[in-house]
């Protein structure tokens, strides 16, 4: 392939990583923003989200579309009850201790983890997209005939992939819109600027804190779903995620969300862009040690403001 | 007995209670605790950082790491003998410990624990990608016919046993005088409040500095001895694991105890040892511990025992 077509490739590819990205790291840092909590356990959320799919969608025979729509539902409820358990039995417990939160996420973490290594088990399993449709991609170039078009070996994307971005993008925008247009957001956004305040005004901090644990596991998993036909779901999967969150949390400034979604798409999509040309091992190198050296230098992220 | 000279007999006891096991115990368990033993070294120089000084890292595995291919390389490529490559190993860790801590102390609290993570992820990937040669994931061996001092063979059981005993009673009785000294004092008022101790006129930052480097050639000498008693050098040893491990041993047994992290060492290690013959994920056991010890027991088995019984230990 010419260098053109290759790098549209990456870039569509790098898409498809940013979406699901995107969905992870907004669990991530709605939890940080309202709760101040770093929850080492949110790629285990991932991870759970992948594995029920799996297990959902093994369960219902007929046509794959069906399971793969009941495991977008369940998939989500299933890690938001889990967090939710997880929030009431252990993070209330330490009373949002900083510190002892995160010993206990990351003991919830091999929780999770070993868990689903004794019941699902070690081998990595797909799961069948709803639909997938090659479509081959014209590329453009300008020859002796004037302006040719012609379809490159190899330049293609399938139709589901161009969904994981469209559905991907429905849930952001939904997203803000509840954070931004309804009382649910409000309630939450209350919370986050001063929790004693919101408590003196008669907000349920403690249900705020459980529901936004939830919620963020939930995007974890609805991400998880989308991404599993493409991938597959496997016990260890949710390092890179949490990894990936990280960066994308810190390099967008700790609890801003819309620095959290611009560096998704930043980091996402370099992610593959760079990953084609140079090892990936080096790549991540790079990264985290950039990654590291933001948090030293410029604590408040590249996009956030000096008082978050 | 003053308070101090009490310490130093406990400290030389449980010495000589480790000196004499070593001819009482059953081979299999010897070897347990040679083992037990080294890692108990790198729990007493995390928790010089940790249980003193109240800073949490997440990337004490860099500093391990640092040892082990420091030793590992230097025997292997440079073809030293053991003790410079124990030195090698020690410089290592320390110029790596040094360099995190002039970058990782510009952050506090939950920002320091990230940047420790991030650096300890970069540098296990580094150990990745010179594959060539650190040997990736599947490590190397250190040849068993290098593996000398002076005529002993460290492969010899009883011989090693008495090489990770010699390791760990430096390092005891090391953190045991520091913490003595005004040094340690200062630490632990660093942890108690750091303000106050600025306001005391100490000079906060060059502690926490010393303290990061101190606990991180603990943890150097401790991979450095690991790679040479042991004779196995790998990545594993790099990655997020290893750094959580320490945090476990020492919280269990206790962070800011002398002891504590020997005795959080030998409860994991059985603990591991035991449910890995009934299952797989016997990390399983890691996570349910981590979770009890945050939610019931904050200040580990010997926290307790100074709480309840024993008021002076040290």
């Amino acid at each position: 392939m010419e260098f053109g077509p290759h790098l549209l490739l990456a870039v569509l590819e790098g898409a498809v990583g940013a979406a699901v990205l995107a969905l992870t790291a907004l669990g991530l840092s709605l939890v940080f923003g309202v709760m101040r909590v770093v929850n080492v356990a949110h790629g285990e959320f991932f991870m759970v989200g992948a594995v029920v799919a799996w297990f959902v969608a093994d369960t219902i025979a007929g046509h794959p579309a069906v399971g793969f729509v009941a495991a977008l539902i369940v998939a989500p409820l299933v890690a938001g009850l889990i967090a939710v358990l997880v929030d009431k039995l252990v993070l209330k417990q330490v009373a949002y201790d900083p510190e002892a939160t995160i010993v206990g996420t990351i003991g919830v973490l091999y929780i999770l983890q070993q868990t689903a290594l004794m019941t699902y088990g070690p081998e990595p399993r797909p799961v069948e997209a709803p639909f997938s449709h090659r479509i081959a991609l014209p590329w453009f170039e300008w020859g002796e005939n004037g302006l040719a078009m012609f379809y490159p070996w190899g330049l293609s994307i399938t139709s589901y992939k161009l969904f994981v971005i469209f559905a991907a993008a429905t849930v952001l925008v939904a997203f803000w819109l509840v954070m931004s247009r309804t009382r649910y957001g409000l309630i939450m956004r209350a919370t986050q600027l001063d929790r004693e305040t919101a408590l003196a005004f008669g907000i349920p901090v403690q249900r705020v804190y459980s529901i936004v644990f939830g919620l963020g596991a939930g995007l974890a998993a609805l991400a998880a779903v989308l991404i599993v036909p493409i991938q597959q779901a496997y016990y260890l999967m949710g390092a890179e995620p949490l990894l990936l969150s990280f960066i994308v949390v810190i390099i967008g400034g700790l609890g801003s969300v819309r620095g959290t979604v611009v560096a998704a798409l930043m980091i996402g999509m370099s992610d593959g862009v760079i990953s084609v040309f140079l090892s990936p091992t080096l790549s991540k190198i790079i990264a985290t040690l950039l990654v590291a050296l933001v948090l030293v230098f410029r604590p408040q992220g590249l996009f956030g403001t000096k008082a978050a | 007995m003053s308070l101090n000279a009490r310490s130093l007999a406990l400290h030389l006891g449980l010495v000589a209670v480790l000196f004499a096991l070593c001819f009482l115990l059953p081979t299999y368990h010897q070897g347990n605790l040679a083992r037990i033993m080294v890692l108990a070294t790198y729990a007493v120089g995390y928790n010089v950082l940790f249980g003193y000084t109240g800073l949490l890292s997440l990337g004490h595995a860099m500093f391990f790491a640092a040892g082990m291919y420091g030793l590992g390389l230097a025997m292997q490529l440079g073809g030293l003998s053991p003790v410079p490559a124990f030195a090698v190993g020690l410089l290592s860790a320390a110029a790596l410990s040094a360099i995190v801590a002039l970058l990782a102390l510009r952050t506090i609290g939950v920002a320091f624990m990230i940047v420790t993570l991030m650096f300890s992820q970069a540098a296990f990937l580094t150990a990745l990608y010179f594959g060539a040669w650190t040997g990736g994931d599947e490590g190397f061996v250190i040849a068993q016919a290098s593996r000398q001092i002076a005529g002993y063979d460290l492969t010899n059981p009883t011989v090693r046993y008495l090489a990770a005993l010699a390791v760990f009673s430096v390092a005891l009785l090391m953190t045991g005088r520091m913490m003595q000294a005004s040094f340690g004092h200062v630490l632990i008022g660093v942890r108690e409040n750091e303000e106050r101790t600025q306001m005391l006129g100490y000079d906060v930052y060059r502690h926490k500095l010393l303290a990061v480097i101190i606990s991180g050639t603990l943890s150097g000498a401790a991979g450095a001895a690991y790679a040479l008693l042991f004779g196995y050098v790998g990545a594993t040893f790099a990655s997020v694991q290893y750094s959580i491990f320490p945090l476990l041993w020492v919280l269990l047994g206790g962070a800011g105890t002398t002891i504590g992290p020997l005795i959080g060492v030998i409860f994991m290690f059985y603990l591991i040892d035991y449910s890995s013959g009934l299952t797989s994920a016997y990390m399983l056991i890691a996570g349910v511990v981590l979770v009890l010890l945050t939610l019931y027991a904050r200040t580990g088995l010997m926290g307790e025992v100074r709480k309840r019984w024993v008021p002076w230990l040290p």
